[in-house]
């Protein structure tokens, strides 16, 4: 037994193997870890990042969701109003005297005294009481109690967005009108209810009056214009694509591009419907049917992927047993792969109406984000969306417009994050596994 | 062939809803972002005390709104567009070729452009036209030659001014406010060197004209609110836009006196702040009587309660006409008095 035996060699070689494996066990686990580490980091920073971002919005948002009110009790003068004219009467001089029994020194026939004691009211005061007496024309010779939005200075003040304790020469209000805000408010008639009128209005320059209506109105036609092109078509491209078309060259370069075409940036769509639609077919500028017809170019290719995917996700024994009975093809896609499929497609079909919600620079393009102060009756009147209303209340320069920005955002992504949640709820609810 | 269904069906869509596309009964503005917020307010006084409906007010950027406006007469063709300088030659002619000949051209007051500081800063600011040309623009001259910006700190420039790095926030080329502060102050202040002046308007306007894109001037994009807020974490760095920015944020900006100057809407109006420049509507009067409600909104927005002292547009910033030259304009543009050609 000189010779080494196969089992001695191989126990030798094995002992030096465990040993190796044993010497590289430490090392590769520190690298585990390690990499652990890399992905807990990476979660921990973009969790922190949105954290950040949300918490940044709701901070600066938040006084946006109430806005400060006056109660006044305003006599509806008969000497004012002409019954025959109501939308002509002299609001503003009914209001300015209901405000001069808080300030007895103050001689509300002074136009300039007089005109600092109201511009603690918005200058849209006189068209509530207008509106409130054009519904209702026996107010006339009334006393009528009216609640208005204070005007967005004095909102910040009582918000404590204007800080008192600012030297007056740098101030917005100086000291004169805290006082005259002090007076009313000690007088009780200060509240700061929900602000509704950030969705109950359309766009004002006044930020106390300034609401959403318009913005979700609009968005809300260009989304159904969006929906009701780009869903039959995206599903009809998906199901030829998928069952009927022949595999061939034509076919793969098609594949390639519609998935190109998801990758496309958006301001594209833009230029192409500025110069197609609005260029040559002569379509109206501003219109959210305009809009839609954009982002449903945009949403085509999502909804053709997430369709394909959707439809290649149902077994094939179930178009073969379909088949075996003798189904056609038309009535196999109809019958019975399309409903099996559809949670997959309503899912994707959702997911890409999220995105076009929140696309703007499509819609910077057409003109949706001017200015306009009511909301629109239908998908050809002019209107904005809610990126491009946040867009244009970004860029103003009323203080109070700061807060309703981060509000508009904060309702934008409720909306997006409601729509996402109903894509989930359908997909738990309606997919099935094989 | 599936295909071929529904690009069919698409394009019949897309003709319904353009023959759909119905007659317009608002009025349209377009035009500069400066002038946008006064059409803006002008726009909703009239949707409130007329019975007609608010006009659609876009901000299209001077130069846009132009190309819109003198794209044709007609209801896909915007009524009046505003401006923060006069209308070009080629945008005259441009209007002429589409058949856009009867214009009113009408100024409605003048806007101060403001460099302003944070409240924060320690210094007082007082800076000439020559020195923001030295400390602004690409290529300055030394020694008689032209050569790229050399100054990295204001006292550079004259050891009086602050001893703070040259940075400023200054709008993108589209924007009329950056056209009217290169015209109003870069190259005014050019052609104050004396030897470039020697050398003409022409030779400013082209050699002067270049802001600095090494670092010291940033380009911070059309939305001003975003300077002002840029200019609250950097105490000394200067920031350019309308006077209603400077107005409207009193409370954490000071203004820089340009040659002992502070803009004011007095020093504004009387000329003696050096960068102020003039705001204009200008209105397609083949529109008048076709579009409802034009002639009133035109008389609405020229009124004394919009453009006078006091008026509203005075209270979002705009800085008023003196009174003989807003009753011309006031009566040009309620009797459509055509401009001249250019």
């Amino acid at each position: 037994m000189t010779d080494i035996t196969p089992e001695q060699a191989g126990s030798g070689s094995s002992h030096s193997a465990t040993e190796l494996v044993r010497k590289s066990l430490a090392r590769r686990n520190r690298k585990q870890r390690v990499l652990q580490g890399f992905g807990i980091a990476a979660i921990f920073f973009a969790l922190s990042m949105l954290v950040i971002l949300i918490g940044s919005l709701i901070s600066t948002g938040y006084p946006a969701f109430t806005q400060t009110h006056v109660e006044l009790e305003v006599y509806v003068d008969p000497d004012e109003v002409n019954p025959d004219n109501l939308s002509r009467g002299s609001y503003d001089e009914m209001i300015a005297v209901s405000m001069g029994a808080y300030f007895p020194g103050v001689d509300m026939t002074d136009r300039t005294a007089a005109r600092e004691v109201t511009q603690i009211l918005s200058s849209g005061a006189q068209l509530l009481l207008r509106e409130r007496v054009i519904a209702d024309p026996s107010l006339i010779g009334q006393t009528v109690n009216i609640k208005v939005p204070a005007s967005d200075n004095f909102d910040q003040l009582n918000k404590g967005l204007v800080k008192r304790d600012t030297p007056e020469r740098l101030r917005r209000v100086d000291d004169a009108a805290i006082e005259r805000f002090d007076t009313l408010n000690e007088a009780g008639i200060i509240s700061t209810p929900l602000n509704t009128r950030l969705v109950t209005n359309a766009d004002s320059r006044f930020p106390e009056l300034a609401g959403l209506k318009g913005a979700i109105i609009g968005s809300f036609w260009a989304l159904l214009t969006c929906f009701v092109i780009s869903f039959p078509i995206g599903i009809g491209a998906a199901i030829y694509l998928e069952e009927f078309a022949p595999k061939n060259r034509l076919s793969d370069i098609i594949e390639i591009n519609i998935n190109n075409l998801a990758a496309v940036p958006s301001v594209v769509f833009g230029l192409l419907a500025l110069a197609v639609f609005l260029g040559w077919f002569g379509m109206p500028r501003s219109a959210p049917l305009v809009g839609g017809i954009t982002l449903a170019l945009m949403t085509l290719p999502t909804i053709i992927i997430a369709t394909r995917a959707a439809l290649k996700a149902v077994p094939p024994s179930i178009r073969e047993a379909a088949l075996g009975v003798g189904a056609s093809k038309q009535q196999v896609v109809f019958h019975h792969v399309l409903p099996l499929a559809m949670p997959g497609i309503l899912t994707g079909t959702i997911i890409g109406l999220a995105q076009a919600l929140g696309e703007t620079a499509p819609l910077l393009l057409i003109g949706m984000n001017a200015f306009i102060t009511s909301a629109p009756s239908g998908p050809f009147d002019s209107a904005t969306a809610l990126p491009t209303q946040i867009f244009i209340w970004a860029d103003s320069p009323e203080r109070g417009f700061v807060s309703r920005t981060s509000a508009a955002i904060l309702v934008l992504l409720t909306f997006l994050i409601s729509m996402n949640a109903i894509a989930i709820y359908l997909r738990q609810k309606f997919e099935r596994k094989w | 062939m599936s295909f071929n269904k529904l690009s069919v069906s698409a394009l019949a869509l897309m003709a319904v809803s353009a023959t759909a596309a119905a007659a317009r009964d608002e009025i349209r503005v377009v035009g500069s972002s400066t002038v946008f917020p006064y059409s803006q307010a002008a726009a909703e006084q009239f949707g409130n005390v007329s019975d007609f409906p608010a006009p659609i007010v876009e901000s299209t950027g001077t130069g846009g709104g132009m190309q819109i406006f003198c794209g044709g007469i007609g209801e896909a063709f915007s009524d009046l567009t505003g401006a923060s300088r006069a209308m070009k030659a080629s945008e005259y002619e441009l209007c002429v070729s589409n058949g856009v000949t009867d214009i009113t051209e009408v100024q409605i007051g003048s806007d101060g452009l403001s460099i302003a500081v944070s409240r924060d800063s320690e210094f007082n600011w007082d800076l000439t036209k020559t020195q923001l040309y030295l400390g602004l623009a690409a290529e300055v001259m030394v020694d008689g030659a032209m050569v790229a910006n050399p100054y990295m700190k204001w006292s550079d420039i004259d050891a009086s001014l602050p001893d703070a790095a040259i940075l400023a926030y200054g709008p993108p080329p589209t924007s009329g406010t950056r056209d009217a502060f290169v015209e109003l102050a870069i190259v005014e202040g050019c052609l104050e060197i004396p030897e470039i002046e020697a050398k003409g308007d022409d030779w400013a306007e082209e050699n002067c004209a270049r802001l600095r894109s090494d670092g010291p001037f940033i380009e911070a994009g059309e939305n001003d609110n975003l300077i002002v807020q840029r200019l609250q974490s950097d105490a000394n760095a200067l920031g350019i836009f309308g006077y209603s920015f400077l107005f409207e944020n009193q409370d954490t900006l000071k203004a820089v006196d340009i040659g002992g100057v502070t803009p004011s809407f007095d020093t504004i109006e009387s000329g003696d702040y050096g960068i102020s420049r003039p705001l204009f509507f200008y209105v397609k009067n083949a529109h008048r009587g076709v579009i409802p409600g034009l002639q009133e909104f035109i008389e609405e927005y020229t009124s004394e309660e919009a453009m006078g002292p006091g008026g509203y547009l005075s209270e979002r910033g705009m800085v008023p006409l003196g009174d003989a030259k807003r009753a011309t304009m006031q009566g040009n543009a309620a009797n459509a008095v055509s401009m001249p050609a250019k």
